[in-house]
């Protein structure tokens, strides 16, 4: 029960340091890409500041048996590099540049109302039941297992 | 360059680094967005209403940003409805094959200096600078 009420918060937390941060505007995020127009820095910065925090804390979290209010952490393991790994972020980053929005981003506006960003979640499900859908049609018709086990598992 | 906003940015990061440090610190979870998304839309029994509740938190944080920092939505730009339904399919097909966007590959993992990691972040930022090179500079898009 606890670990629901950290999850809220921690997704209200995240959604407040995007909004802060500017990256729900995709001015910004179009501007830290545009390398050769009038580049706009800020993006760094909030790297910077979440990566400065969390490497913090993951080197406190890897002294620890278990998190506070959990059994055991869930980590990603892998540390080979794949072709769906490079494809996928090469995929997802196009997609960031032609639209400016990534997931948190585009989900925490929702809450503007706005139309267009309504539209781009949708689509970005329909992403995601794509992938689902190719990598089934490969496991059945092929009998190969394109999906390795952790795939559904983020980074 | 013009925008620029070094400080909120770096405080708002940092707000974003207390969040992703909270969910591993007390729930051992990593905080990245699409694979959060992805594990609601195809559940697994026990392992959903966690995500439930971060994507809860996240809307509840989005309207809160509605009412007292309203600025948060000024788009800026905002692209054409065909173009927004394409970056939206790639951005869900391509988190997924890649496992990861810029939360989970981009703050958690490079921080832990997964090479997965940091090679997808490189990756996936050339690529969007090659698409905002193509759209903004050749295609001479104004928005």
């Amino acid at each position: 029960m606890k670990t629901l009420l950290t999850s809220f918060v921690s997704g209200l937390v995240f959604a407040l340091g995007l909004g802060i941060s500017g990256m729900t505007r995709p001015v910004k995020v179009i501007g830290f890409l545009d390398f050769f127009g009038a580049w706009d820095a800020s993006l760094a910065f909030v790297m910077i500041g979440a990566i400065a925090v969390y490497f913090v804390a993951y080197r406190m979290s890897a002294k620890m048996t278990s998190p506070l209010l959990a059994p055991k952490f869930a980590l990603p393991t892998r540390s080979d590099l794949d072709v769906k790994l490079i494809l996928g972020a090469a995929i997802f980053g196009a997609g960031w540049g032609l639209g400016g929005f990534c997931p948190g981003p585009a989900l925490t506006a929702i809450a503007s109302g706005a139309l267009p960003v309504i539209i781009f979640v949708v689509a970005m499900g329909i992403g995601m039941f794509l992938h689902t859908w190719v990598t089934e049609l490969g496991t059945s018709s092929s009998g190969l297992v394109i999906s390795s086990p952790d795939s559904t598992q983020d980074a | 360059m013009h925008n620029f906003t070094p400080f909120a940015s770096l405080f708002g990061g940092l707000l974003i680094g207390l969040s992703a440090s909270a969910m591993l610190l007390l729930d051992g979870k990593i905080a990245g967005i699409s694979g959060i998304l992805a594990g609601v839309l195809k559940p697994v029994r026990g392992d959903t209403l966690w995500r439930v509740c971060f994507l809860a938190g996240l809307l509840a944080g989005g309207m809160l940003l509605r009412i007292f920092l309203p600025t948060a939505f000024n788009f800026g730009i905002i692209r054409p409805l065909p173009m927004l339904i394409i970056a939206g399919l790639l951005v869900g097909f391509g988190t997924r094959l890649g496992s990861g966007c810029t939360s989970g590959h981009g703050v958690c993992g490079i921080s832990r200096l997964s090479p997965r990691s940091l090679v997808a972040t490189g990756t996936f930022i050339i690529a969007g600078a090659l698409v905002v090179y193509l759209v903004n500079h050749l295609m001479g898009s104004s928005v």
